[in-house]
């Protein structure tokens, strides 16, 4: 009895022996053929990354030795003339201005409107309310940027127009709405998930100690969702940086330093747009059009670091 | 139910992927069937895309198996293309520069050949209220230039009504535009724009944007004419008799700002290119040029309206 178990096992033993055997004769070819090609999407995503920087340094680089270039000019000069027949100026700092004003303008727009609904979702309405606002807030996410800048051209100039006085329709302020309603729909669902993240626990404490819906949201759950309500802003910045079909039509495309709210002005982004497609290939005005978009690089990257050293200080505070 | 809604979202999304993928079939079938005949690549120059356009259009009926494909962009984006030998004709709203037409030759080792197809007057659109009806060149230098510039239509003696801010809008094009480089060239002497102006992508977008702004000013080919703008007379100098950009004007050469438009094509055009350049230059290719609001070149083809 006793042999014949043991014999038993070591057959069950040799049998699974044997189809592990025969299983990974058919099956490991396969298996690592498979990971190898996740591996390789995986590092696909450095080697793009990789072979930007390398193209676009590559093409924008050699302008910084010649001698018709001065770095100081390109940062600091408002004279954009790049096919003037008499003198060429590679000035960027207007356009600079014009991106960076822009930007900041959308998100003081942006911001309430963007917690406000975010708010307003997942503290207050009911849940068909919430089911049917968040489908529309992700449509509105779906319109196309150039549809905006349709907007912006033809709906918002008229109306900046009546309202304002301005002589113009196309200017700072019809872009940063514009950018405001694309980025808002970001701020929402992401500012919302932020507050859906905070326990249950919190509502139930603050609750049971006798606090209002409003106490509620202001001293515990936007302080608890702070990081994700950061996040949800910067990320809203990070689409108003980068936007350029939009902007290029709704801004009024001037190369000027805004004084006023209603001055047309000319953001990097629509300026690279507008210009690289006429630029000859590998010309002085080709080059410069890429060291803009290195500039470009570079504030999106310390908006980025800012965002970081920003939330890691919230978290220390913590 | 949340199972069900899943699998019902799942549905729908393939159907979605498997419509694309049949949209992408039908294109692909489309670009077959107008494989089998000839093709010919046509850029440039925005002032006359439309024209272009109406041109390949009627040309369709003349010979259905020549397939014509018109992109603007501007003049030097037109030329920079025959340049690549991306393209077989060129359209340019100014000449071809003599360094445009060496790098032509050396990247394809054809001579550019230029053909003349319309004359073009470029006009100044002011919004209708505007009560301006004429303007000297020197005056359009202090618009766009940056010598003893105007800054608004009180310095030039000229009071719009019911606006209280008077500042000029100026308008232009962006620097690709053969319109931009004629107009640098013609009024302002070669001299740089002063910045600060809206540089549109197109004629369409100038007369736009001066339609819908009643302080603006722009420029453009004579064509764009809306019933929101209005056309300036132009001035040499302050004592000139002032003329409007017409038909007469543009052929004596009288208006200052007339132009003559041009196709470019890499060495001397055959087959298609030939065929539908007589065809342009003929008689039926020339009354579209006038009802597009051109110049014929062909003075028999005018149409008096």
């Amino acid at each position: 009895m006793h042999n014949q178990t043991v014999m038993n096992n070591e057959t069950v033993k040799a049998g699974l022996k044997r189809t592990r055997a025969k299983r990974s004769l058919l099956s490991v070819s396969l298996e690592k053929l498979l990971e190898l090609i996740i591996r390789l999407s995986g590092i696909s995503a450095i080697l793009f990354v990789l072979a930007i920087f390398f193209f676009v340094f590559r093409e924008a680089i050699p302008i910084t030795f010649s001698e018709h270039f001065s770095i100081k000019e390109f940062l600091t000069s408002t004279a954009w003339y790049p096919t003037s027949a008499v003198n060429v100026r590679y000035g960027t700092f207007a356009l600079t201005v014009g991106s960076l004003s822009i930007t900041f303008l959308s998100v003081v727009i942006a911001l309430p409107f963007g917690i406000g609904a975010a708010i307003y979702i997942s503290e207050f309405c009911g849940a068909k309310l919430k089911e049917s606002l968040k489908i529309i807030i992700e449509l509105l996410a779906a319109i196309p940027s150039v549809v905006w800048g349709f907007i912006g051209l033809t709906v918002m100039s008229k109306v900046i127009v009546a309202v304002t006085g301005a002589p113009l329709g196309v200017n700072l302020l019809n872009g940063s709405i514009i950018l405001a309603l694309m980025s808002v729909p970001i701020i929402v669902s992401i500012g919302e998930d932020a507050l859906k993240a905070v326990p249950d626990s919190y509502r139930e404490a603050a609750l049971a100690q006798g606090a209002t819906k409003w106490q509620i949201v202001f001293r515990v759950l936007l302080p608890a969702a702070k990081n994700g309500l950061l996040a949800a802003v910067l990320l809203g910045v990070g689409r108003a940086v980068g936007e350029t079909m939009a902007v290029l039509m709704a801004t009024g495309h001037a190369v000027a330093i805004p004084t006023s709210l209603v001055d047309p002005i000319r953001t990097l982004t629509a300026n690279i747009a507008a210009e690289l497609g006429e630029a000859p290939a590998k010309s002085d005005h080709y080059r410069v059009l890429f060291l803009t978009g290195i500039l470009l690089f570079i504030i999106t990257f310390a908006i980025n670091l800012i965002a970081d050293f920003v939330i890691r200080g919230v978290k220390g505070k913590k | 139910m949340t199972i069900k809604n899943k699998s019902l979202r799942r549905l729908s999304k393939k159907c979605i992927l498997f419509s694309l993928f049949l949209f992408c079939l039908v294109l692909l079938q489309c670009n077959k069937r107008a494989g089998g005949s000839e093709t010919i690549q046509i850029k440039g120059s925005d002032t006359i895309v439309n024209l272009v356009q109406a041109w390949v259009e009627a040309f369709r009926l003349v010979d259905p198996s020549i397939d014509i494909e018109v992109s603007g962009g501007g003049s030097g984006v037109g030329i920079a293309a025959l340049e690549r030998g991306a393209v077989d004709i060129a359209t340019a709203s100014r000449n071809i520069k003599v360094d445009e037409a060496k790098a032509v030759i050396e990247n394809t080792g054809k001579e550019p050949v230029e053909f003349i197809i319309a004359f073009d007057a470029l006009a100044l659109y002011v919004n209708k209220n505007n009560p301006i009806d004429s303007i000297t060149l020197p005056d359009l230098a202090r618009i766009y230039g940056d010598d003893n510039r105007a800054h608004r239509w009180k310095e030039l003696g000229i009071t719009i009504p019911n606006v209280r801010n008077d500042k000029i809008i100026r308008t232009s094009r962006q620097s690709s535009s053969g319109t931009y480089e004629f107009f640098r060239e013609k009024v302002l002497h070669n001299k740089d724009f002063s910045l600060g102006s809206c540089d549109m992508n197109g004629s369409k977008e100038v007369v736009e944007l001066v339609g819908s702004t009643k302080t603006a000013i722009g420029y453009s080919g004579m064509g764009y004419a809306t019933h929101e703008i209005k056309m300036l007379k132009l001035m040499e100098k302050a004592d000139d008799t002032a003329y409007a950009p017409t038909v007469e004007n543009t052929l004596s050469k009288k208006y200052p700002l007339a132009r003559s438009l041009q196709m470019y094509t890499l060495g001397q055009p055959k087959g298609a290119i030939k065929k539908f350049l007589d065809w342009i230059l003929s008689e039926d290719g020339q009354r579209l040029v006038a009802e597009n609001g051109f110049v014929p070149v062909k003075s028999t083809a005018i149409v008096h309206d």
